[in-house]
């Protein structure tokens, strides 16, 4: 299991931790022996040499055997257990320990995104439980270090984690644990309203606040005609040349007072840099967000990793390390974490077959252009080239692709089909889900909407000035369904405390553009013209 | 667990619980977990606070799923608001783990700022059962485990190599043997009883007895955090009264006129009977609309003056308002309130009053 996780667990996975700060305070938290005993460490050396044999490349892997009531702890956390202090933690951990002690679900394991990894085995598992677990591990170690979306994650988390909450238990001695803790809130209430894809685009400049220099003036050209002197007046007629220069400086007079210039996606950072806070929460806000952007890629390759790390403890079972007698202890686990539950998508389950696919289709040569026109049903079910490009077409994928690409690229019609894949919606009437469809199309864009932006919504910064009042006006941008608006307002309301001024949400409600708004002690709703309609405005541009 | 998560984790309760003044609160979920107890499921609380973000809402929203099922079939469970994926969840017999009740006696008394209650006379009184729970390695002959001294014995066999299986002789030798042991397990023996008696006449609704039924679950739930053992009685009534179970009192519906004198006559006759009140810590309370037998009021203020007062801790007399009776009963009933210090009224016109009315009711610490 890797933190981050949005999806019920199943019976199953591993997770992850940073690095060991020193041994005795390390020891202080958790007061018995975490190494390794000399059993588990002969098998960590045999599980990494098959993993490194099989072409896997990852960064130090230390394992950590622990007690249940640890991991539970250590996942409360995110796999960081030196994290900041929030009671959410706490819930979290009351939750686990709850499924825990009761037999509904059970962490086999952790891995975190560092250098070197940190992986945690469970102390009660079987052998062939921390033979398979090691497994999966070594798989989500390969994908952390090789795909390309965790290529910007910092891999010194570990103390990066233990930095963060070591300020933020400064700020709570020093400005009370309650307002700090408040503030924590709201700041964790707009966590999501990051860019997740400004860690590979740069859409702007930095912006300093105390760039005071005059802008370079951009003179435009004016459209001047090639003309001979005595011609010059008519050809280029010096009214059209005032009315053309006039209305270029009126464009560029709304670019220099639109703030931002464009569309701004990176809520968060937009109000780390303008929004009028006090040293302290500036820096928690920068917290908050450092760590989202840490989260991220993890909740945008979930189905790949974990997919990715399935693939790779089944192959490395299976063909290597599995004994005989270990055959059904191991299947019934297997299957136990690949278990599909009506309505419920598995990612372990989705990617792994995925992959497989994959693997297939390139062993035997069912791509590309030829193998796409084909209309021959009987040629395609015997098509086979031999290419045996499989392998190296997955490890290729697992670098270069994210949940989104890599579905909109490899799922197939045949595939959905084998796998029994539908969508569903929702049914108003009566109020409950029903299954949709399972034609490829619906699949694909359902299951490909609930994965963007992480099934959030988008959310733009649209005017810092609204008004000319200094307002914030933040716009969603509408794609079919509506926001839940209760939430929505309570959210504005965080962003309100942040901004101080009034801020305005532009969204859809019921077919109809609404503005949502709220002035710091009373939150409004309120329908806005045609003119005003978000559907309207042209995508934000992305450079 | 490391005191960083212990930490974390009391200010999730705290928060949970109101005791700490945060916006939260209107965001604290109570959840469930689905779990398996031997047979049965049972429904763990999880409580759960989840600050607001921009979210989907339901409309329009759905996802993917796999499986079995035809375009139309509703999923077992709704999804998780504009999330993809829809859980699954057993059906069929579901109880509620008790494990909240104490948590929630707690509750009630922090939200209401309880005094703890003094009992009146004895305060506890336990005796002790003996409980065979354990396995030991010596013991009597008669309390030799069986199975587990053969199953052992053969496992020894089969480790030294002394087993046969074609000739499958077990024999346990001393050290093989188990032994069942036992555990002192307290039994409290009931020190307190609590009598509820309520008029079922025709002028109390469905409403009113709904009312009735939550005050004395919270009632309960107090005395029953202070007591170890506590014995419940149920008295309705309407010209007459009878003592009843606690199914039958909250939906009994009778027709007839109102006798209250009649109840607390019982009541009295059953304290002498089963409950000495000097082993006892005697509760009654008594839930009525105020309507009685015209002569009758006065008979019952006496009764309770003379004989019934003398042997509780506490007589509580609550009013939900009908839109029928009169209400007349409180202003006798109030009468009592400035002579006697174990009796308290209370007025409850709806559900928002109950809260109130148990503060008034379990606030005087008796």
């Amino acid at each position: 299991m890797v933190p981050g996780d949005d999806f019920p667990h199943n019976a199953v996975p591993a997770l992850a931790k940073g690095e060991r700060l020193n041994n005795d305070e390390y020891l202080m938290t958790i007061p018995y022996d975490t190494r390794l005993p000399p059993d588990l460490a002969k098998l960590k050396l045999e599980i990494e040499a098959h993993a490194r044999s099989f072409g896997l490349d990852f960064y130090d892997t230390i394992f950590e055997v622990v007690d249940a009531d640890d991991l539970n702890e250590i996942a409360a956390y995110g796999g960081f257990p030196t994290r900041y202090p929030h009671w959410s933690f706490g819930m979290q951990y009351e939750e686990l320990k709850k499924g825990y002690e009761y037999g509904l679900s059970k962490i086999y394991e952790m891995v975190i995104n560092n250098d070197p990894c940190y992986a945690y085995l469970m102390r009660c598992n079987h052998t062939v439980d921390q033979k398979l677990v090691m497994a999966h591990v070594y798989g989500h170690c390969d994908f952390f270090k090789n795909n390309a979306y965790f290529a910007h994650t910092s891999r010194k988390m570990m103390d990066e984690m233990a930095n963060h909450g070591m300020r933020i238990r400064q700020y709570s001695d020093k400005h009370g644990e309650d307002e700090v803790e408040r503030f924590v809130d709201r700041c964790m209430s707009i966590d999501d309203l990051i860019d997740i894809h400004s860690t590979a685009i740069k859409r702007r400049e930095e912006v300093s606040r105390f760039d005071f220099k005059e802008p370079v003036e951009e003179t435009e050209k004016l459209t001047r005609f090639e003309s001979k002197d005595y011609m010059d007046e008519y050809i280029n007629p010096r009214a059209a040349l005032k009315a053309e220069g006039d209305e270029l400086k009126r464009k560029q007079q709304v670019i220099d007072r639109s703030f931002p210039e464009k569309p701004e996606r990176d809520v968060l950072l937009f109000l780390i840099e303008f929004a009028p806070l006090k040293p302290w929460q500036r820096d928690v806000l920068s917290i908050i967000r450092d760590e989202a952007y840490y989260f991220a890629p993890q909740g945008q390759t979930k189905i790949m990793n974990e997919g990715w790390a399935s693939y790779w403890h089944s192959t490395i079972m299976t063909e290597r390390a599995l004994e005989g007698w270990e055959c059904v202890d191991y299947a019934d686990h297997h299957s136990g974490t690949m278990a599909m539950s009506r309505g419920r998508l598995n990612p372990y389950k989705l990617g792994i077959e995925l992959f497989r696919d994959i693997e297939r289709r390139w062993n035997t040569g069912q791509f590309g252009k030829e193998w796409e026109e084909c209309e021959n049903l009987e040629k395609k079910r015997a098509w086979n080239l031999n290419l045996n490009l499989g392998r190296s077409k997955i490890f290729e994928v697992r670098k270069i692709h994210n949940d989104v690409t890599f579905l909109d690229t490899f799922l197939t019609p045949e595939f959905c089909v084998e796998q029994k894949l539908f969508s569903f919606a929702h049914n108003e009437p009566q109020d409950n889900y029903v299954i949709e469809s399972r034609e490829f199309q619906k699949i694909k864009q359902r299951l490909l909407f609930s994965l963007s932006n992480h099934g959030r919504p988008f959310i733009y910064v649209v005017d810092g000035n609204y008004k000319n009042r200094g307002e914030l006006l933040l716009r969603h941008e509408y794609n079919g369904v509506d926001l839940h608006i209760d939430r929505a307002a309570d959210t504005l309301a965080n962003v309100q405390a942040i901004w101080s001024r009034p801020v305005h949400l532009h969204t859809i409600a019921e077919g109809k553009p609404v503005l949502l708004s709220h002035d710091g002690t009373n939150a409004t709703q309120k329908q806005i013209g045609e003119v005003d309609d978000p559907r309207k405005h042209t995508p934000p541009a992305t450079k | 667990m490391s005191q960083q998560i212990e930490r974390d984790h009391q200010r999730f309760r705290k928060i949970v619980r109101g005791k700490v003044k945060s916006g939260l609160s209107k965001y604290i979920s109570r959840g469930e977990m689905i779990g398996k107890k031997g047979r049965d499921f049972v429904s763990i609380p999880l409580p759960s606070i989840e600050l607001p973000q921009f979210r989907y809402g339901q409309k329009g929203s759905g996802g993917t799923g796999q499986g079995e099922g035809q375009p139309g079939q509703p999923l077992t469970q709704p999804a998780e608001e504009g999330e993809g994926g829809a859980g699954d969840q057993p059906g069929g017999h579901i109880l509620e783990v008790d494990l909240t009740l104490e948590e929630l006696a707690d509750i009630l008394g922090e939200e209401l700022s309880l005094p703890r209650i003094e009992p009146k006379g004895k305060k506890n009184i336990v005796t002790t059962k003996d409980k065979y729970t354990g396995i030991r390695q010596t013991g009597p002959e008669s309390l030799k485990h069986f199975k587990r001294t053969f199953k052992r014995a053969m496992k020894r066999q089969i480790a030294s190599g002394t087993y046969n299986p074609a000739d499958p002789l077990v024999i346990p030798i001393r050290e093989d043997k188990q032994y069942r042991s036992w555990r002192e397990a307290p039994k409290p023996d009931a020190v307190a009883a609590i009598i509820y008696m309520m008029d079922v006449s025709g002028s109390m609704t469905d409403e009113q007895k709904e009312i009735v039924r939550i005050e004395a679950f919270w009632i309960d739930t107090w005395i029953k955090k202070h007591y170890k053992g506590v014995e419940n009685v149920y008295i309705v009534h309407d010209a007459e009264a009878h003592e009843v179970d606690e199914h039958t009192f909250y939906h009994t519906r009778e027709s007839g006129g109102t006798k209250i004198s009649t109840a607390y006559d019982l009541a009295n006759k059953i304290i002498d009977k089963r409950f000495p009140s000097t082993e006892f810590n005697i509760y009654a309370f008594h839930f009525s609309d105020g309507d009685n037998w015209g002569d009758d009021s006065p008979l019952c203020v006496t009764f309770l003056q003379n004989t019934l007062l003398p042997k509780l801790n506490l007589f509580g007399y609550g009013q939900v308002e009908s839109p029928y009776g009169s209400g007349e009963f409180y202003e006798f009933i109030t009468e009592l309130l400035e002579k006697k210090d174990n009796v308290v009224a209370s007025r409850i016109p709806n559900r928002e009053a109950i809260l109130g009315s148990i503060k008034e009711f379990l606030g005087t610490g008796k």
